[in-house]
This record gives C-alpha cells, sequence and structure tokens, in this order.
C-alpha cells in the first residue's frame, strides 16, 4: 500500500514523539518534518487551523491533528501490528486510562513547573504522586501497560520518560524508585527497546530541552 | 442473550444524558440508577470509578467503564446496530477530533461564559463565540455533525442544544443566536426534535429553575460530576 504519510512534529514533544513511536512500531514509512513552534511552517496551519499545533499527520493529503486521534487512526488504516487491544472493554480500558494521563497527569505536572514558592510547589507535587501512585497501580502484574507487549497505553504514557529527563537535567524529582518501583523499571525496560529510545529526547539535547522549558514557563507567566 | 446493562448518571449532566441517548439510539435496555451527585455520591458509584468518582458510568455484564466519550465508543463496538461513528477511518478520525474539541475546548469556554462575573465576561464570551463559530464550521451545512443521521458529534454536543439555551434564559445572556450561528442553531431544533433524542433530554423546566437557583453562587465548570 504505498501511501504518502507525512508527520509534522517537534523533537522535544511527548505528542509528537507518540505518533513516531506508533508509525514506528507499526512499521509504516513517513516522511517527517520538523515544525519551529515560534516560527509555524504555513503547511501546518494550513492543515490544522484549529489547534495550529503538532503532531499533525497528513495521510494522502489528509490531516489528523490530536495525538490520541492520530494513534486510533494508525490502528484502524494499518491493520498489522495493532497497537489498541481487540477486545471492546479493554479497549475502553486503554482509552480511559490514556485519557487519565492527558486530562489529569499532564496539568498537574505542568503546575509543578509553574508554582509558585515552595508551598505551591510541594502541594502541587503531592497531586502529582497521588495521580502516579494510581498509574503505578495499574502496571501491578503485567508487563507493560498493555499486557505482555508494548500498546498503545505505553506509547501514551510516553510523558513518563519526560518526567524522567526532567530528573536528569537536574529538575525535580518526581519520579523515585522507592516511591514508584514499577513505572521505573518500566521506563528502563522501554527504552531499552531501539524504536522506543528513537522516540525520545537524546542526551545531547537535554541542554536545549531545558532552555525551551524555560522560555516556555516565562511566557506562560507572563 | 439477557445482559445486564447499568447507567449510574445524574438527570442534569449532559455528559450522562450521552450515553443514555446512546444506548436508546442503539434500542438497548438498560437500569438506570440515578445518583445524588452534589451531596450523598453512592458506594457503589464510588466502587465502580474509584479515580474520579463522577457519573456516568456504564456497568456491563459487571464490568464498569467511566468516562462519557470512552462509554460512547465501547456502546459502538459493543451494539452494532443504528451505528453512530462513520465506517471510513478518516471520517471517524473527524468525529474524534469533533468530539474531543466539544470537550477540552468548546464545553468548558460556554460554561465559563455563561457564568463568568461581569469584569471577565467580555473575553469568555469571545472565546465562546469562537468554538462556536468553528462549529458552525465543521457541521459545514450538514443536517447533523453526524450526516444524515445523528453520531457521535451530535450526541457529544448535546449540552448546547440543550442546556446552553436554558442557562442563556436563566443568565439573561445570549451566546447562540440564529443571526450568528444559523446552521448550528438550526442544528439544535433538529436534534432536539428526534423523538428519541426528546425523551433522553431532562425536562427544561426543572433545569431551569436548577440554573436559576444557583444563579448567585459560584460554580465550577462542568466536568462529568458537576452537572
Amino acid at each position: 500500500m504505498a501511501k504518502e504519510v507525512k508527520l509534522f512534529g517537534m523533537w522535544a514533544s511527548p505528542f509528537s514523539r507518540r505518533v513516531e513511536l506508533a508509525l514506528k512500531l507499526k512499521g509504516i514509512p513517513y516522511e517527517y518534518i520538523e515544525e519551529d513552534l515560534s516560527n509555524k511552517g504555513p503547511s501546518l496551519l494550513k492543515y490544522n487551523p484549529i489547534h495550529k499545533k503538532v503532531p499533525l499527520l497528513v495521510h494522502e493529503e489528509k490531516p489528523v491533528a490530536e495525538s490520541l486521534v492520530i494513534l486510533e487512526y494508525l490502528d484502524e488504516t494499518w491493520k498489522h501490528n495493532p497497537i489498541l487491544p481487540q477486545d471492546p472493554y479493554e479497549r475502553a480500558m486503554a482509552r480511559f486510562w490514556g485519557k487519565f494521563i492527558d486530562e489529569k497527569l499532564l496539568p498537574t505536572s505542568a503546575k509543578v513547573g509553574l508554582s509558585k514558592g515552595k508551598e505551591e510547589q510541594e502541594q502541587a507535587m503531592e497531586e502529582v504522586h497521588d495521580q502516579l501512585k494510581i498509574l503505578e497501580n495499574e502496571l501491578k502484574g503485567k508487563e507493560f501497560f498493555s499486557g505482555n507487549s508494548i500498546g498503545y497505553l505505553d506509547v501514551v504514557a510516553n510523558i513518563l520518560f519526560w518526567f524522567r529527563t526532567e530528573e536528569e537535567v537536574g529538575g525535580l524529582k518526581v519520579l523515585s524508585t522507592e516511591k514508584f518501583p514499577m513505572i521505573c523499571e518500566w521506563i528502563e525496560k522501554l527504552i531499552k527497546i531501539d524504536v522506543v529510545n528513537e522516540c525520545r529526547i537524546p542526551k545531547e539535547k537535554y541542554d536545549d530541552y531545558v532552555k525551551l522549558r524555560q522560555k516556555a514557563s516565562k511566557s506562560a507567566s507572563s | 442473550m439477557s445482559e445486564e446493562v447499568k447507567v449510574f448518571g445524574a438527570w442534569g449532566s449532559p455528559f450522562s444524558r450521552r450515553v443514555e441517548l446512546a444506548l436508546r439510539l442503539k434500542g438497548v435496555q438498560y437500569e438506570y440508577i440515578e445518583e445524588d451527585i452534589f451531596n450523598n455520591k453512592s458506594p457503589l458509584l464510588l466502587k465502580y470509578n474509584p479515580v474520579h468518582k463522577k457519573v456516568p458510568v456504564l456497568l456491563h455484564n459487571g464490568k464498569p467503564i467511566a468516562e462519557s466519550l470512552v462509554i460512547l465508543e465501547y456502546i459502538e463496538e459493543t451494539w452494532k446496530s443504528n451505528p453512530i461513528l462513520p465506517e471510513d477511518p478518516y471520517d471517524k478520525a473527524m468525529a474524534r477530533f469533533w468530539a474531543k474539541f466539544l470537550d477540552d475546548k468548546c464545553l468548558p469556554a460556554l460554561w465559563k461564559a455563561g457564568w463568568s462575573p461581569e469584569n471577565e465576561r467580555e473575553k469568555a464570551v469571545e472565546e465562546a463565540c469562537e468554538c462556536l463559530k468553528t462549529l458552525e464550521g465543521a457541521l459545514n451545512g450538514k443536517r447533523f455533525f453526524g450526516g444524515a443521521t445523528v453520531g457521535l458529534v451530535d450526541i457529544a454536543a448535546n449540552f448546547i442544544a440543550h442546556w446552553l439555551g436554558i442557562i442563556q434564559e436563566a443568565t439573561g445572556h445570549e451566546l447562540l443566536s440564529a443571526e450568528k450561528f444559523p446552521h448550528l442553531f438550526k442544528w439544535t431544533d433538529e436534534f432536539v426534535s428526534c423523538s428519541i433524542v426528546k425523551e433522553s433530554l431532562p425536562p427544561r423546566d426543572k433545569l431551569l429553575a436548577f440554573f436559576k437557583d444557583r444563579i448567585a453562587g459560584a460554580m465550577d465548570a462542568p466536568t462529568e460530576a458537576s452537572k
């Protein structure tokens, strides 16, 4: 099926990297276009006029936006190497947890970065930890979030690598092995897999990432 | 095959009503359990949705599912009659995109605009109108977002078809007018006129009284629980 697939993405965006990871896991060839978020290209704005964001998948000239929507589209269009389970109930669970990560964990962890003062930061951290505990629980008795092999929820949970990155660049310690042994073990397992490792921020780009985060928090608080 | 289908909901919640509508559209029999979401959530609800502790929850053969859009997709995949999603993967992706847009951007903006204090209202209304304008464009002259028949996006937009007008009446502030958004306005009529939809909407006067009662107090944005 020689169809044209383009991905507009950004190297430091976990949402963008999710889609890349799914494409790689499913063995779908694609052309990658790196977007400078401070200077978005006309193609991106034309294809995603409503949100003007990455990631944006363009398949046969038709654009699909929103990473979770894109993941489902990939699974339905390319049937091999499915990332979502077949059973409707298990699919519902995968979607539920995907939503939890994006709608609860992410905004809560963003609050940590935007906190002013120690007390506010500690409170935000506590909220993050409560939510991480819930996620940790989901790994009980499982090799991966999706069961015996990597799937949709592992792809969506990629933001946990970003939590780890924050620590490695001297940021806040969100994920300790004492508190979250299973999540930490899951991260270790995953980053040993080549395609997964290709889809996260490489060590040599950590400084660039820190600069980006600083710029983002400055503009968020201005 | 006797199946056990239960819905834990709240009479005034658009999210809860979405689930009921989808089940009705597909002719699925279910038992409805009304939750007192403001004062006294039942132990069963808390057991079946420990993460969010909210309605709606669908219970199918003892297995619980929370989050209305997740439930709608489950309903679609489990009961195949009267599909609410298109077959084509791209059209399906578009439907999911719009449903997400409604929940992530549109509904919060509309709610905020409805209840903003005077000094914040202008900006809130502007944002809400941007969302409505986008939806007007998405409708693109069709009878329903789903095309010829009610689909996932129409169901997800139920708040706009019914609740919004009632809030407008309660607050005296108009957001969705026929002049500004003719297609969307017409859609609200088409949607609530469907008999199955009508049956699955909370009574207008009861909702109006509810909003009027709470008009003075501060209200949080609508999430799965609060309405």
